[in-house]
């Protein structure tokens, strides 16, 4: 349809078609690097926008973090993760880099804490197990205040309280850690009421600082009187009252923990503020104890063995508790050539007090008394410190004051420092003191007279057998011979009484011959009898014959 | 002599291969048999290849820096980037895998935006230089265009296939989409090339020597 130029050969090719096409002036093609441009500088924009805030964490060991892998997360969702892990510049630390997410930033502030959580059993609590398989983090925990802050030092343990938990802190005091760890059980009235935060030793090494975190809202339980103590595991103890064993919650027996309560008796007052420092007492009867007001030191000197004795040891007065044994200490005494032992004793008049019935106390019946005036008084009347011994089976010792009316007059030493009360020897010395006066007492028996006598009597008693001895040997020489003729004489005259009533004998046979003629006598007589009842006349008329 | 259609004053379909004869004074032709447009040469070649070139180069920043997969799992969420991939690969052990990732992720779509810039620019600039290599080259980069997808497809199978919701899923990344960009317009830009331009001045030397 065309002129164009034709090669011969080539005729039959056909023409093509002529279409209309909108010429564009601008190629949609350029679309395509235009919106690459576009897409790759939002992803730009987007990363440096999406930019956190670089933080570094100083550790001591990089235990288990990972740069590029390691999280860091809040609440256990991601907030940022370790870019790097360094060192300080004297190697002593590491320095983990890391990245939080941009929502971070106003949160960085000076008391944030960061801590790496590791799989962790203690105080009766399992966590962090699941780092056993995804590897350690680092948990952040908010702060409260407002300072800015991009370098932080990383806490070595995970602090038990978080900055979200509702509760206070207060701060014990104690001789020893005890079986306190991080994490321990603060007990009320046998419930979990708080947990050990952390421990620390005291600078001086005096003494340990535990902070503890008791939750709201059983912090409002402990107010300026509370007492805490040790209540770990069980309590045993053998002192002059006895053997005691006291335990708290099986919890506590395995774990350990501190509880705490407020004396019935103590007066009610706003909850404690917060880091109010306490006194972490051994155990609870030593806490409750009532705080004494007045303490009286006095000095007791002792002559003899202490065996048994110790710092602590009660001071009883009648029975009841009024002090306890503060020192123990031991002297020479150049005078005496001997040893002498001056025990310091403290005494605490509320504790006896409290049994006084209003009114009948010494002070309140006369005002004018003073407390050497009363003590004079009554060591007039023979109170006497006394060594006793509390518990035979222990041989746990105390110091008793008593009255001993009997002792010899003494008088308190006001002039020393604290004074010196009088003593009386207790105990086995006691009883040592009374055999010694029985032996006195048998000094006095006049035993040389009685002795004398005694001989006297026995000589006497000599004398008298000799004397005997002499009558017996006259009886045997001048008795016993004619006795002898006697007795031969008499069995002569017996052997003839024998032969005489021998049946054999003439003497018999005459007799019983007599004997029969006397029976035919006497029948004779019986019949002629008969006779003359029957016939009383034949007494006159003689006998007639049978005819009659 | 001659050796082309446009030496004829001829135009082939590039969709069904017909010769035509071009209208005297019109600009825009069909073809006859299947009605495909007809052509001398592709038009605006080379700055439609510039175009997917350029954004090309431009995405293959994100590709590289954005991770291409995030994995979750019970212990602990990552985000690997290929670099990052191939770095783990390579140091756990199994470096002719993390050759192959390394290989067909970053050294040959970064080969290929290199090889289309330098035959753009020799096209433009200087004509007739080593016709043969850049054909040889361009051959090369058509040829491998399809291959560099592997992480994609590696990325699309996992967070396919790896959907376990708490124990583990495995999730494309931005880079991912950037990386697929930056394959998917290097072809194009490959296709929008047209190789007769590395020929038609070694042609017009040819002529002007004889």
């Amino acid at each position: 349809m065309t002129d164009a130029p034709r090669d011969p050969g080539l005729s039959d090719i056909a023409d093509a078609v002529v279409v209309r096409k909108r010429r564009r002036s601008f190629q949609i093609v350029w679309v395509i690097p235009i919106v690459a441009v576009l897409v790759g500088g939002w992803l730009a924009v987007q990363a440096i926008l999406d930019k956190g805030p670089t933080v570094t964490i100083t550790f001591k060991t990089a235990e288990g973090l990972e740069a590029g892998k390691t999280k860091i997360k809040y609440k256990n969702i991601d907030i940022g993760e370790v870019i790097a892990i360094g060192f300080t510049k004297d190697l002593s630390h590491v320095v983990v880099t890391a990245e939080l997410k941009k929502g971070a930033a106003p949160h960085l502030v000076e008391d944030v804490r960061f801590w790496i959580v590791k799989p962790r059993i203690a105080g009766g609590q399992v966590s962090g197990l699941g780092t056993l398989f995804s590897g350690s983090y680092i948990e952040f925990d908010r702060g409260k205040s407002t300072t800015p802050r991009k370098d932080f030092e990383g806490l070595e343990v995970q602090p038990i309280v978080t900055g979200d938990v509702p509760g206070r802190q207060f701060v014990l005091h104690g001789p020893d850690l005890g079986s306190h760890d991080v994490g321990t059980p603060v007990l009320f009235r046998r419930i979990q009421v708080g947990r050990v935060a952390a421990s620390d030793l005291d600078k001086d090494g005096t003494g340990v600082t535990l902070k503890i975190f008791i939750e709201a809202p059983y912090d409002r339980f402990v107010n300026p009187n509370t007492r805490f103590w040790d209540a770990t595991g069980i309590d045993f103890t053998a002192d002059a009252t006895g053997i005691k064993i006291n335990t708290e919650s099986l919890v506590s027996i395995l774990l350990g923990g501190i509880a705490f309560e407020t004396p019935a008796d103590a007066p009610a007052t706003q909850p404690a503020d917060e880091h109010t420092v306490f006194i972490l007492f051994p155990d609870r009867a030593k806490a409750m104890k009532r705080p004494d007001k007045e303490v009286i030191p006095f000095s007791v000197v002792f002559m003899e063995s202490l065996r048994g004795l110790s710092t602590g040891a009660p001071v009883e007065f009648s029975g009841l508790p009024l002090g306890e044994v503060k020192a123990i200490g031991a002297e020479y005494d150049m005078e005496g050539r001997t040893f002498r032992f001056p025990i310091e004793i403290a005494l605490y008049p509320d504790r006896v007090a409290k049994h006084f019935k209003p009114g009948k106390r010494a002070v309140e019946q006369d005002p004018n008394l003073t407390m050497p005036r009363l003590m004079d008084q009554l060591i007039e009347h023979g109170l006497r410190a006394q060594l006793k011994t509390g518990n035979l089976l222990t041989g746990q010792m105390f110091v008793a004051l008593d009255f001993f009316p009997d002792a010899a007059k003494a008088k308190a030493d006001w002039t020393k420092h604290p004074p010196e009360l009088p003593t009386t020897p207790g105990g086995f010395k006691e009883l040592q003191h009374t055999l010694a006066s029985f032996a006195k007492k048998l000094d006095t028996v006049p035993i040389d007279k009685i002795a004398v006598d005694l001989r006297q009597a026995l000589q006497s008693m000599h004398k008298m057998l000799q004397s005997t001895d002499l009558m017996v040997r006259r009886l045997d020489t001048e008795l016993a011979p004619k006795a002898k003729e006697t007795l031969e004489e008499s069995r002569k005259a017996l052997q003839a009484a024998e032969r005489t009533l021998a049946a054999d004998a003439p003497l018999q046979q005459d007799a019983r011959e007599a004997l029969r003629q006397l029976g035919r006598a006497s029948q004779s007589l019986r019949l002629l009898a008969d006779f003359i009842e029957r016939h009383p006349e034949a007494l006159i008329q003689g006998k007639k014959e049978d005819g009659q | 002599m001659i050796t082309t259609a446009t030496d004829a004053g001829l135009l082939v379909c590039h969709a069904c291969g017909l010769l035509s004869r071009p209208a005297a004074a019109a600009h825009d032709l069909a073809c006859a048999r299947c009605g495909a447009g007809l052509h001398r040469r592709k038009p605006d070649s080379i700055s439609r290849a510039w175009a997917f070139l350029i954004a090309a180069c431009v995405l293959y920043v994100p590709a590289n820096v954005l991770p291409v997969m995030e994995t979750g799992s019970l212990f602990g969420s990552q985000r690997d980037t290929i670099m990052s991939g191939v770095v783990y690969l390579w140091t756990s052990g199994s470096w002719p895998l993390a050759l192959i990732i390394f290989i067909a992720s970053i050294m040959v779509p970064g080969a290929k935006l290199l090889s289309m810039t330098v035959l753009l620019i020799s096209v433009q600039r200087w004509p007739a230089w080593r016709p043969h290599d850049l054909g040889k080259l361009y051959r090369i980069v058509e040829l491998v265009g399809r291959w560099s997808m592997v992480d994609i497809y590696v990325a699309a199978i996992l967070a396919a296939l790896v959907q376990f919701q708490a124990l583990a899923t495995i999730k494309a990344g931005p880079g991912a989409v950037a990386f697929g960009a930056v394959v998917v317009l290097t072809m194009f830009a490959a296709e929008a090339f047209d190789p007769r331009l590395i020929w038609d001045p070694v042609k017009e030397e040819r002529e002007s020597d004889d």
